[in-house]
Formats: C-alpha cells, structure tokens, sequence
C-alpha cells in the first residue's frame, strides 16, 4: 500500500507550515479517516509512517490517543451523542436511548447492517442548545425525539 | 458605562462590543466586517506607528484578563516574551481554540460568526509579541468554526492583512489552521503545544516557561480565542476605557470589561450573552436566560464550566467577577454557568463531572490517573444506590491528595474542585443515598450505564 497521490500532494503542501514535518500528523491522521472510509486502518497508519519518517507504532501511540479517531471500521453513518452534564441535565440519556433503538446500533458499537455506529461523546461546545449530537461531522441541536426521528429519518 | 471603577453596571443598559458583529448575518465575510470597522484598529496600529511595547501598554491598561480559564493578565503574558534584540530565535502565537471544558461554547460564537475578528485579534497579539506565525488550535469537532476561520485567512491574505510585509509595513505574520481530535488535556496550554508538535497532549512539567520554551522549544504565548479578539477594540478606544467597564479597581486588579457568559442547563433560554464584569449571576439568570425551567428552584450551579466549585442556589446573588467568586470559594473560570434544579441528583451530577475527568486524565500523573479513576467509581456507585460508608470520607480524603498543585497540570485540580464542594454542600445527600442503598433523586439506565471506554 501506499498513500493515494492526491493525500500525498495535500500533505506536502501542509508540511509547509510547520518547522518540523511531523506537526502535521495529526491533521493528516484527520484527512486519512475523512477520505478512506470513516477509520484509520493499521495499513494507512504504515503509510503514514513512512510520509511522516516515523515508526509505524509511533504513529498508533498518537492516533489511539485522541477519541475522535476510529482505529476500528466504524458503520457507514458515526452519530456521536454527548454524554456531558449541560446535555445529560436536558435529557441526554433520552436521545441515547431514542437514537439506539432508531437505529439499532448499540452504544459504542455499530448496528449489524453496518449502516450506524453509535458512541457517547464528551462536552462538545454545544451546551447552550443541549441536548446534541454530531451526525458524520454536523451538529444537530436541541434534540427531541421528533427531530431525532425526523433527522436519522433522512439519511440513506 | 461606569464613572468610577467600583460601581455596580447595569444589565439593563450596557455598552456591547463583542457579538454586535456576530448577531448579524454575514459578518463573516470580509466586505461585511470592513464595513462594521473590522481592521480598522490593526491598520491604524500600524499607521500610527505604534511600537509593540506600547501595544502591550494599552493592554496592561486594559486590566483585560485571559479567558481561556485562568484569568492572567493579558498585557502582562504578552511583556513576558523575550526582548527579540537580546533573544533572536522564532517566536510564535497559539490561539487556544479548544474549548473543551464542559459547559463552555463561547469561542464557537465567535469563530463561528465573527472569524475575522479573532484574525485581526491575533494580528494585533503577533504584533505586540513579535511573532511570525500564529497556530489556531481549533477542536477538530468544531468544523465549521475551522471552515469559517479558515475561509477568513484566505480573504484576509488576498487583502495583504497576513502574509508577508502587511499593507506595505515591514510587519509579516502567517496565520495558519490547526485541529485537534477530541481530546480536553489539549486545551492546556502545554498540552495543546505537544499536540501542535503531532505528539500525544501531554501536559510539560512548568518551568520551562511557554514565554521561554514553548513550541518547537521556541518563544511562544498561548492565548484564548475570546482574549485577543477584545485586543482590536482595546486599541482602538483605549486601554482607559476598557478599564473603567467593569470593577477593576483602576490599579489593574478586579475584572475589567466585557465577557462572554455562556449559561446552560435548567434554564429556560440558555444561550451565549455578552455582559459587562459587575452583574450578579442572579440578573443572568432572570434577566437573559428567562428564569429556572418548569418554575423550580435552583439547587446548586457551576459558575464557570465543571472545573470550579458548585456554589448553593442562595449564592445566585454574587457578582460574577474573578474577586468575588473567589471570596465565596469558587471561581470565575470560563464564566459557563450551569444552572441545576432542585429535581436532579447530586451524585449524578458528579458521576458525570468524575467520568469525564477520569476519560480525559492523559495518565502520566499517578496521583491524576488514580484519583479520577476512584472519585469516577464512588459517585457512580453512590449514585447506583451501591455507595459504601466511607464513601464520602474517601471521596474527600482522595481529592485532597490530588490537588492543590502536586500534579504537572491542573486537570487533577479541576477534579478535585468539584469534588470538594460537592462533599462540603450537599454531605447529607450523599450519606443519606449510601445509607438507603438508593438515590431517591436518580434512577439509572443500566442498558446504558456500561463503564466508559477510554
Ligand atoms: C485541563 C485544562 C484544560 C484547559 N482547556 C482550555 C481550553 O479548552 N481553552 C482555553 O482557552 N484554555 C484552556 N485551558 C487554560 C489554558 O491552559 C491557558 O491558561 C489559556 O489558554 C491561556 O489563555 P488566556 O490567558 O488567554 O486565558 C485549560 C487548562 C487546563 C488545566
Ligand atoms: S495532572 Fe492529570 S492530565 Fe495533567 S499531566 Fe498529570 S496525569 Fe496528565
Ligand atoms: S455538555 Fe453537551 S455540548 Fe456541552
């Protein structure tokens, strides 16, 4: 394997704004979860190594660090639900509970068609129209069961 | 606006500055701004001719303290850089974008809404330090902020605002874009320069300084988005009148200016408003967040984001200021105001708080990494009905080994806070749930309540 051209040349050009190249891992851990399926697969971390002149577990020791990357396959849609006080004072446990049976994904997994992954955040800077989640990278806010159907309702 | 420095404001009538852009529509474009006076302080700086040292001046003025938590002196952490003719190396600016501390969602607002400001914040901040390049540490989740933002620097570039020689002057700044990926021990400040590195976020011992080794071991001043965005209307009115907003106390103590107060939970319009320091936390909630929900009673809030001590309901009469929080054991931190009736729990409210800061710990203290990990257990478990008599006296004898200073960074401290006051106000809530072997005011979920993966 190596990295698609079309990365390679991105981060080529990110690099650029860094003294040392190896600042830019993480916002190209970021762009490898964004354009290769939702995860960051051990082979892409390999690649990454390689572009970044590091050891393949160097690599992992960063990504596995930080929640927002996937290290596993992850279902075709991620709904991230904070789990924080402001969002579990106005109800958050409800919206786990309506988006886990809507979905039949349970909580930090992925439903078995593999359409939905499921997984309770932390505070998202969302507090003041809680309750929340993250559908693939939007926030929807002030959750209620009817926007939660109406919202998970419209995703192919 | 106050004629003398100790005066009470007014939440009725007040001056505004921060969101008037940001309550329009499109001020996020650059045409928009620049009609609003948007890069009118930063080119008159630079017109006038205004050395760094005299920048820094209007700032000490200002009394404007940091937003990001902490409440340090602006003027004063920008004076710390070293003197560039003695000390050569490249300096840098990191704009703290975190915001990840529960309950705060202020910055957003503003990236969000009025990204030019925080751009031409940061330029006056470069300027003032000497800093070539400033880094935008922006949480990886907000991507709109990060596209706003961004689309800015893009606009101001084209306009000759960053890059190199700006509007023809021999001042040149990069701007450039950073994300983070959802972990909270970023938001401080060395652990946000380790990220910034493409390393894990753990938090560096202090000393070294930032001022003195910071990023790259470079110079380097770590600011929060909502302090340097007040630095163009400080320089452009005057360290003076920023100053007599507020109850400084003109000799650069008390809090000066205006703040962004973001007020959650139980509240009937929670929301983000603009407040000038002096009004009581009472005003804010009647006066802008429209009271408790459903007619309850207040029981207990944070008066700025999960990391400072819970005050009672009665205390909803302080002022919300650095000095007076303090006086009554808490703290201003991001001045987030979470607001809890008298319906909820408070052994859940600190099995949430102790999770979090058990899920977010980097581990590389002993005392951080097993302290969560036990305060995170107990309450969890008094909040199941399953505490253990000593419960409370260990929750406390736990918090008091974690913290004050004994760790690298403070997130062990931001976990004990919270601890403490909760054992210190609501001790018989907490004794009665273990000795009943039940929480009356919780009942919880056990499909969901499965131990948090790390
Ligand atoms: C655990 C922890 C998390 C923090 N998170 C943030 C954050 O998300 N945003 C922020 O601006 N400051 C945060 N801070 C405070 C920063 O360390 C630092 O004081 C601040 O960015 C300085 O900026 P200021 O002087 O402009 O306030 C955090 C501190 C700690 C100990
Ligand atoms: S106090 Fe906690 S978060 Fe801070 S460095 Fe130590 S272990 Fe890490
Ligand atoms: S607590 Fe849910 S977004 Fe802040």
């Amino acid at each position: 394997m190596a990295l698609a051209p079309a990365l390679k040349s991105e981060f080529d050009e990110l690099v650029k704004n860094y003294p040392e190249k190896r600042a830019a891992l993480i916002m190209a851990l970021h762009r490898v979860q964004d354009t290769q399926g939702g995860w960051i697969s051990p082979d892409a971390m390999e690649d990454l190594a390689q572009y970044f002149d590091l050891e393949p577990v160097e690599v992992f020791g960063v990504a596995s660090f930080y929640p927002m990357f996937h290290l596993r396959p992850v279902g075709k849609h991620v709904v991230s639900i904070c789990h924080n006080i402001s969002c579990d004072l106005r109800g958050a446990q409800d919206v786990i509970a309506e988006v886990c049976k809507i979905t039949g994904a349970p909580l930090r997994g992925t439903s078995p068609d593999g359409k939905w992954t499921v997984k309770p955040v932390e505070c998202q800077g969302a507090c003041a129209n809680a309750p929340m989640f993250d559908l693939d990278g939007t926030y929807h806010e002030d959750l209620d069961a009817q926007k939660i159907a109406r919202i998970l309702g419209g995703v192919r | 606006m106050n004629s003398t420095p100790t005066s009470r404001a007014s939440i009725k009538k007040y001056e505004t500055w921060l969101l008037d852009r940001a309550r329009l529509d499109g001020s996020h474009k650059i045409d928009a701004f620049k009609k609003l006076g948007g890069y009118r302080a930063f080119e008159t700086m630079l017109k006038k001719g205004m050395t760094p040292a005299q920048v820094i001046d209007e700032m000490k003025k200002s009394g404007l303290r940091g937003r990001g938590g902490a409440g340090f002196p602006t003027g004063m952490k920008w004076s710390f850089m070293p003197d560039p003719t003695k000390d050569p190396r490249p300096r840098y600016l990191a704009i703290n974008a975190d915001e990840s501390e529960p309950g705060t969602c202020k910055d957003r607002v503003l990236m969000e809404r009025d990204p030019h400001g925080l751009i031409e914040g940061c330029l006056i901040a470069a300027y003032a330090i000497r800093a070539q390049a400033v880094y935008i540490y922006v949480r990886g989740e907000y991507r709109l902020s990060y596209e706003r933002v961004q689309a800015a620097i893009l606009e101001a570039r084209a306009a000759k605002l960053v890059g190199k020689n700006i509007l023809g002057s021999d001042f040149s700044c990069e701007i450039h874009m950073h994300k983070g990926a959802g972990a909270y021990i970023c938001g401080e400040e060395t652990g946000l320069m380790e990220s910034l590195e493409g390393k894990r976020g753990h938090p560096r011992p202090k000393p070294p300084f930032p001022a003195m080794a910071g990023l790259w071991g470079q110079p380097t001043t770590v600011n929060n988005v909502e302090t340097v965005f007040n630095a163009p209307f400080i320089i452009e009115r005057g360290g003076d009148w920023h100053a007599k907003i507020g109850t400084g106390d003109g000799k650069g103590g008390g809090s000066t200016g205006n703040f962004l107060c973001g007020i959650s939970g139980h509240v009937n319009k929670p929301g983000v408003y603009e407040l000038p320091f002096g009004v009581t936390a009472k005003e804010i909630l009647e006066e802008k967040a429209g009271g408790m929900w459903k007619g309850r009673a207040l029981k207990t809030w944070f008066p700025g984001g999960s990391s400072c001590a819970l005050m009672l309901g009665k205390d909803v009469d302080v002022v919300l200021d650095h000095d007076s929080l303090k006086a009554r054991g808490s703290s201003l931190g991001t001045a987030a105001m979470i607001m809890i009736d008298d319906t909820t729990s408070i052994a859940r409210v600190m099995e949430i708080i102790a999770r979090f800061y058990d899920h977010e710990s980097c581990g590389q203290c002993s005392q951080c990494r097993e302290g969560t990990q036990w305060l995170a257990q107990i309450f969890r478990r008094i909040a199941n009905g399953q505490g253990q008599p000593d419960d409370v006296a260990t929750l406390e004898s736990l918090a008091m080994g974690m913290a004050p200073g004994k760790t690298i960074c403070a997130l062990s401290d931001a976990a004990a806070i919270p601890t403490l006051s909760a054992v210190r106000l609501f001790k018989d809530e907490l004794i009665e749930c273990i000795r009943a072997q039940r929480d009356p005011l919780h009942v919880p979920k056990p499909v969901y309540a499965v131990a948090g993966a790390h």
